[in-house]
């Protein structure tokens, strides 16, 4: 009797601390997750088809890494130098030196958010899908949010020469500036073609495009 | 009577979406809104569990039984909150266990039927009547209707599937880069004017979990928690997540934890 008493008090305690968000944080913490045994466990529950084969979940660096800090590691600097200077070397400029395009095919690029899906095939083209976390031009009003704004990207920035290069390089490999992005590499995993990479560009900087002026119609 | 009603619901809805071409954000939220209140007493997913009690109560398979005696965890045919409790552990299999793999366990055990044939074509494609298993878990899942999540985490397998339902959420790979958390770990964020619930905190976690399965307007079917998650994998250019799968089980787990203190909601209607 004399123990129950003094139990009952530390049970409650446990289910109240249990209850609570933060709680259960730090009980995940506390189980060991092998990490072999995981990537294992990932591909024993996926089927390959398509394009989508199992090897999608062997990780690079990169990808193990910001997996790690989206969960609530720290990045540690040295990690995270690796990946900017990484993906810096894994950009290619355009072949003919020209990195502005056609605009309006840049727009169906943005629009499009179809490929490597396992749905898709490989006589699909790809799209950037831009729209899905971008805003762009005024005229597209259905747009998300999880990337900024790049609505008058070009008419705010101008076309520089820096300006130009940095914008490759973001879209082609984003981590370049910023570790752990959430957006795709574009260029570096073979996502778009340097034509496409080139159409989305003139979106972006052509003055003439509907992103840098409301009166052209997308 | 209920489906003239409906089908003027629909015709509405049909007309809020085609009157124009752009159609901006909270109009066409409103209009889920309003739909969604036509519809209040008149989801489709009625007529689903409807089919599914059916299905619970037949005596079907090579054993000629019924699913009557199926333990979903509360004991044999106890299905009032059943579903705010899964997934568990289950002690006869060591294992554990959510909804859809322990109704297919019970299919198999009680029925006689073989997995295979159970689980060959679990999602009933746009349009198309549901398959007996999402029969089944529309009408087990109303029977917890206003409960509260209670996801246990008692048992140690039932706290390792956490842990590793943790680890796949903020798993990158393919060739996005992408994770579940890539699109739900922050808040108010949307793909074009899709809202993408936190799931990693409570009351967002509550909110998409209590809702899950839903009759997808859209589709013209009845989702499972399964398909959401093999959807979402889709869209993450992940290949395809097998029916009942650990890391499903596990990525549930986790899901149903951090929404722990919800009332459930569902089958829902969703857009």
């Amino acid at each position: 009797m004399l123990r129950m008493n003094a139990l009952a008090p530390a049970v409650a305690g446990l289910a109240l601390a249990l209850s609570s968000g933060a709680a259960i944080a730090q009980q995940a913490k506390d189980v060991k997750v092998d990490y072999e045994a995981l990537v294992a466990e990932l591909k024993n529950s996926f089927s390959e088809k398509g394009l989508a084969k199992l090897d999608r979940f062997d990780q690079s660096e990169m990808q193990k890494a910001c997996s790690k800090a989206d969960a609530g590691a720290e990045l540690p600097s040295d990690v995270a130098a690796r990946i900017t200077k990484e993906a810096m070397a894994s950009v290619k400029p355009p072949a003919d030196g020209n990195y502005l395009g056609d605009w309006k095919a840049g727009e169906k690029v943005a629009q499009n958010g179809r490929g490597l899906q396992f749905s898709d095939t490989a006589k699909t083209v790809n799209g950037g899908n831009c729209y899905a976390c971008h805003q762009m031009t005024k005229a597209e009003i259905s747009y998300g949010n999880i990337g900024p704004s790049l609505y008058q990207y070009g008419k705010l920035r101008g076309n520089s020469k820096e300006i130009v290069e940095y914008t490759w390089n973001k879209i082609y490999n984003s981590h370049a500036y910023m570790p752990c992005s959430n957006m795709p590499r574009f260029g570096a995993a073979g996502i778009l073609t340097e034509q496409q990479l080139k159409d989305v560009m003139a979106l972006l900087l052509d003055p003439k495009s509907p992103v840098n002026d409301d009166s052209v119609k997308p | 009577m209920k489906d003239m009603r409906m089908a003027a619901a629909c015709m509405g809805f049909a007309a809020l979406l085609a009157g124009q071409p752009a159609v901006a954000a909270e109009d066409t939220a409103q209009g889920i809104a309003q739909y969604r209140e036509m519809l209040s007493d008149g989801n489709p997913a009625e007529l689903i569990e409807m089919t599914g009690e059916d299905l619970w109560k037949e005596k079907r398979g090579p054993k000629n039984a019924s699913l009557e005696q199926c333990d979903l965890g509360e004991g044999p045919g106890v299905l009032k909150g059943a579903y705010a409790h899964l997934p568990r552990y289950f002690k006869d299999v060591d294992q554990v266990m959510d909804l859809e793999t322990r109704l297919v366990h019970c299919m198999v055990k009680l029925q006689g039927f073989t997995a295979e044939e159970v689980t060959k074509k679990p999602f009933a494609g746009a349009g198309q009547d549901s398959t007996d298993i999402e029969s089944l878990v529309a009408y087990v899942v109303a029977q917890s209707r206003g409960m509260e999540i209670a996801v246990p985490q008692g048992h140690p397998k039932e706290r390792e599937a956490f842990a590793r339902g943790r680890e796949i959420f903020y798993f990158r790979g393919g060739p996005y880069d992408f994770s579940c958390a890539s699109c739900h770990s922050r808040d108010n964020q949307r793909i074009r004017l899709q809202d993408l619930p936190n799931l990693t905190k409570p009351e967002p976690a509550r909110a998409a979990f209590s809702t899950w399965p839903a009759y997808r307007v859209s589709q013209g079917a009845l989702r499972t928690m399964q398909w959401r998650l093999n959807d979402c994998f889709r869209q993450q250019r992940m290949p395809v997540l097998k029916y009942g799968s650990q890391a499903s089980i596990d990525l549930t787990v986790y899901l149903g934890v951090n929404a722990n203190g919800g009332a459930m909601d569902a089958p829902a209607l969703k857009r």
